[in-house]
């Protein structure tokens, strides 16, 4: 039950992607061109989907406990550090650059597989690149 | 040049927001990519295989609409160069700040979390600084 619910909400979270437009790095790299060619579509990205993800959160406060799992697995509102910062800087200065994050990688990856598989080797290799200096 | 598409990016933000919704409601859990992909790397699968599950959904959906009900909005890729450098940037970046875009983007602004708003705020500047710098300042020869 948990795996169909988890395919179904990946496939609803990708279809999302694709009809937004995230899929296109284009389309990100111009949303970032504030100087140039400006495209403001990401906003209504966000704007659709914070509102409806709070809702969502919102619900979960008023239980026990989620509807499928028995406990709950998010992070404490914890305080700003310095490796967030960092992170994070990190990641916008590579978002800007591909005009690709994580999420829409994964959705395009059979659409546009040959230009796809570079991107998603260099995401793992960071990824383990993280594992190898930090943990 | 790409076209401005408010509603069609409202309502896959909409879709997005719900799959967000459905992963805090149901699971319990953030659909944040950075941690769906750790997970799935390193073969913690935990209570079950629900991360895997979502990215075979997230993979497979696109490819299916792209045969069924095409979006409109076409893929134009930067050079393999770019792709590769930027790759592997926003693999380790969002590593070592807890997120990306749907984590701290999506789902922790939704729930008004400091942290992440900081890491939103962070990341859209260096972002925008950076395409500045290579559109404007190199003149797009990334």
């Amino acid at each position: 039950m948990n795996s169909i619910v988890a395919l179904v909400l990946g496939g609803i979270f990708g279809g999302g992607l694709y009809y937004a437009g995230m899929t296109n790095p284009q389309k990100i790299l111009n949303f970032l061109d504030l100087a140039g060619t400006w495209d403001p579509s990401l906003a209504f990205v966000m704007g659709g989907g914070i509102p409806v993800a709070a809702i969502g959160y919102y619900l979960l406060t008023k239980r026990e406990s989620p509807v499928l799992f028995s406990d709950i697995q998010i992070p404490k509102f914890g305080e700003v550090d310095k490796p967030l910062v960092i992170g994070s800087g990190i990641f916008g200065i590579g978002w800007g650059i591909a005009g690709m994050c994580p999420g829409p990688a994964f959705a395009a990856l059979l659409l546009e597989p040959q230009a796809i598989v570079g991107y998603l080797l260099a995401l793992v290799l960071g990824s383990l690149a993280y594992e190898r200096l930090h943990r | 040049m790409t076209e401005f598409t408010p509603i069609l990016s409202l309502v896959g933000g909409i879709l997005i927001g719900l799959s967000a919704a459905g992963g805090f409601f149901l699971f319990g859990r953030v659909i944040g990519m950075t941690g769906i992909m750790a997970r799935t790397l390193s073969f913690d699968f935990g209570e079950s295989a629900w991360r895997p599950m979502f990215l075979i959904g997230l993979i497979g959906v696109p490819a299916i609409l792209s045969v069924i009900a095409p979006s409109p909005h076409g893929f134009e890729a930067p050079s393999l160069l770019a792709l590769v450098i930027g790759g592997f940037l926003v693999g380790y970046g969002s590593r070592v700040g807890s997120g990306c875009t749907s984590g701290h983007g999506i789902c922790g602004m939704s729930r008004l979390s400091k942290r992440s708003i900081v890491a939103v705020c962070v990341f859209m500047t260096t972002a925008f600084i950076t395409v500045f710098v290579t559109r404007h300042v190199l003149g797009g020869a990334l």
